[in-house]
């Protein structure tokens, strides 16, 4: 990654606040719905943005396991924060969204599609975290074999501005995962933000790449100039001090083996004994694609429709087939979703499921740390801990 | 043409708040008239007709000898009965008398005590009678309800997810109160259906709901006490409106000195 990062930052050019202004101005003008980062109800959010001064100028974030907090910066900075509650998937992949409609009529019945065309997106401050979750759901909302049209229409039609991340929090792992924090590939544009002085002078500017050809034609409108070396060894600079600042790694190496290896640990039923099976975790993550469809009547019989929502494999009713629920007890759905995540992930997909942007650290009510659940789980396998006495029946009637 | 089936609703100990939910469906009032006979409905209409009923909703909790016994006559009466509201699927908040000493409440608010004729303990209508479906709140959501009625109508299974209210503040992109203010909340622990209407306010969740299908009540109490939420307080959040539902009534329990 770092000799891709420094081969587009060669060709980089620096676009000052105006220039961002203007960059945004255009693409609206273009007719894309602008979403990005911004302010609001104690955290930096993802929503509808009119322009630059809706950023969450001069706004940070401390994050650590369970605890979020909005703070004042010191300077004015645009993206001085890293990854909020929401992720993009609310955009691409929409917590709810009507999949089609049927009326009954004399002669039969008339089926329609479900709700308007999807907006065109422009996204803002994608951190290279989100933009390796954006690869990751590809592989699963559009495979050989399957193609999701609700999310293939969004993600297809969406300008990407990616933000390369300057600092990072104890929660992030993005590192460990090869996600970041700079992204080296699938964006139309890229910033790194560069705050100082020169002269004297407090300087805020943006070093800004294309990664394709649209983004090099929407650069080309932006009054910009070549970065220099100054520029660029401050953009370097910010990329390290993120990757210094990241949290513990998620051990990565040999982990699809360990958690394959280890459905009986008894670290499952250690963290069964902390999780509250709320369903955060996977709500708030930004690769996890599971959902439910719920189909509605109208009084008379007469008007259905069909909507897909988010649902998560903590629940119940995710699991229930017909007869009863697969995984009734919370060991085995954490287990579910930390195994499918890191492991069965790459079975499935050819991939891991996670990315280390930390939204399933931060968000969890009662900060479940899965680089922590990682590494017990190895530490045990490693001092070679029995297994459950249960181990041996079947997991639906050991864990009801 | 088939005869349109016989809606009655009960009313046990209430505060008829749920059963209102039904009058409060004023754009489906009348499409709803058209599909359901309305045989039995005193908040609605003084006339009433005689069972056998179709479906009846059962509002409130039991709380006297007469009405665990005019429960048992209800069910006999119905086809299929529905309990809708807190008070009718846990006892409601009323049930805080089950942990204390009935008889000392009523010394002290009645001047004849021995006028009332009371059980010790208020409890769920399937504590008493083979329950069909429950429907959760205080009160009821009323687009819930419908959705109960239409499934009825349509011999469907309901959509009522049992799972948290954590799922509808993500859906929703409410921003969690517990994590970013430290807020108390039990959105974690309740059954959705309210759709996350404290947390839009920026309130942490009452519990209105009752628990949801899978809960750990002690992980979370011990987090709401790493947040500063003293033993009194934890104590009150478990115990109110679903103090008697079972996973609240032994949370409320462990935090009691």
């Amino acid at each position: 990654m770092g000799v891709d990062a420094t081969r587009t930052l060669e060709q980089a050019a620096v676009i000052d606040r105006e220039g961002l202004a203007l960059l945004l101005t255009g693409l609206r003008d273009d007719g894309y719905t602008l979403v990005g980062p911004t302010a609001r109800d104690g955290a930096i959010v993802l929503d509808e943005l009119d322009g630059i001064d809706d950023l969450p100028a001069g706004w940070t974030d401390r994050q650590e396991a369970a605890s979020y907090r909005l703070e004042r910066r010191d300077d004015d900075a645009l993206f001085g924060y890293v990854v909020g509650p929401h992720s993009f998937k609310r955009y691409l992949h929409p917590p709810r969204v009507k999949l089609w409609q049927v009326r009954r009529r004399d002669d039969g019945m008339e089926f329609s599609r479900g709700g308007a065309a999807a907006p065109r997106y422009a996204f803002l401050g994608v951190r290279a975290c989100d933009l390796a979750a954006m690869r990751v759901q590809d592989r699963v909302m559009i495979g050989q074999d399957a193609r999701d049209p609700i999310y293939a229409e969004r993600r297809e039609g969406a300008f990407l501005i990616s933000v390369h991340c300057t600092e990072a929090r104890s929660t992030c792992f993005c590192a460990s995962m090869g996600a970041g924090p700079v992204a080296d590939a699938g964006f139309d544009l890229a910033l790194t933000e560069v705050l100082g002085e020169r002269d004297g002078e407090p300087r805020h500017e943006f070093v800004i790449t294309a990664g394709t050809p649209r983004g090099q034609e929407a650069l080309r409108r932006l009054p910009s100039r070549p970065a220099g070396a100054r520029e660029l060894e401050a953009a370097r600079a910010g990329h390290e001090r993120a990757r210094g600042q990241m949290g513990r790694r998620l051990a990565t190496e040999g982990v699809r083996a360990l958690l394959r290896d280890n459905p009986e640990s008894p670290q499952w039923d250690d963290v069964a004994t902390r999780c509250l099976s709320c369903g955060n975790c996977t709500l708030v993550c930004p690769t996890c694609f599971c959902s439910t469809v719920e189909d509605t009547v109208d009084l008379k019989g007469e008007h259905a429709e069909r909507w897909r929502s988010w649902d998560s494999c903590f629940t119940g009713e995710f699991s229930y087939i017909h007869g009863g629920v697969v995984r009734p007890s919370t060991r085995a759905r954490y287990r579910q979703w930390l195994t499918h995540k890191l492991s069965t992930w790459f079975d499935q997909f050819g991939t891991s499921g996670c990315v280390g942007c930390g939204r399933c650290v931060t968000w969890c009510p009662v900060g479940i740390d899965l680089r922590a659940e990682v590494a017990a789980i190895r530490r045990r396998a490693d001092a070679d801990e029995p297994a459950r006495a249960t181990s041996s029946t079947p997991d639906a009637g050991s864990d009801a | 043409m088939p005869r349109k089936p016989r809606l009655a609703v009960f009313k046990f100990a209430s505060c008829d708040g749920c059963q209102l939910s039904l009058l409060d469906c004023e754009d489906e009032l009348l499409a709803l008239a058209g599909e359901l006979e309305i045989s039995h409905f005193l908040e609605a209409s003084s006339a009433v007709q005689d069972g056998p009923y179709d479906l009846s909703l059962v509002e409130g909790s039991i709380t006297t000898p007469h009405d665990a016994a005019r429960i048992r006559e209800v069910r006999r009466q119905s086809r299929a009965l529905v309990t809708i509201g807190a008070c009718a699927t846990a006892g409601g908040i009323q049930a805080l008398r089950n942990f204390r000493d009935v008889r000392e409440f009523t010394r002290i608010v009645y001047a004849r005590p021995d006028y009332i004729e009371t059980l010790e303990r208020s409890t769920a209508i399937a504590d008493h009678v083979p329950v069909d479906f429950e429907l959760r709140g205080c009160p009821i959501n009323k687009a819930q309800l419908l959705e109960v009625l239409v499934s009825f109508l349509r011999r469907k299974r309901p959509n009522i997810p049992s799972h948290s209210v954590c799922v509808e503040c993500k859906r929703r992109g409410i921003v969690c109160l517990m994590v970013a203010r430290g807020t108390a909340c039990l959105g974690p622990v309740t059954h959705a259906g309210c759709g996350a209407l404290c947390p839009s306010f920026h309130r942490g969740c009452y519990g209105c709901f009752g628990p949801a299908e899978s809960v750990n009540t002690p992980a979370l109490a011990e987090r709401l006490e790493q947040l500063g939420v003293d033993r009194g307080h934890r104590l009150r959040l478990f115990r109110s409106f679903n103090a008697n539902a079972p996973e609240f009534r032994e949370e409320s329990e462990r935090h009691e000195q």
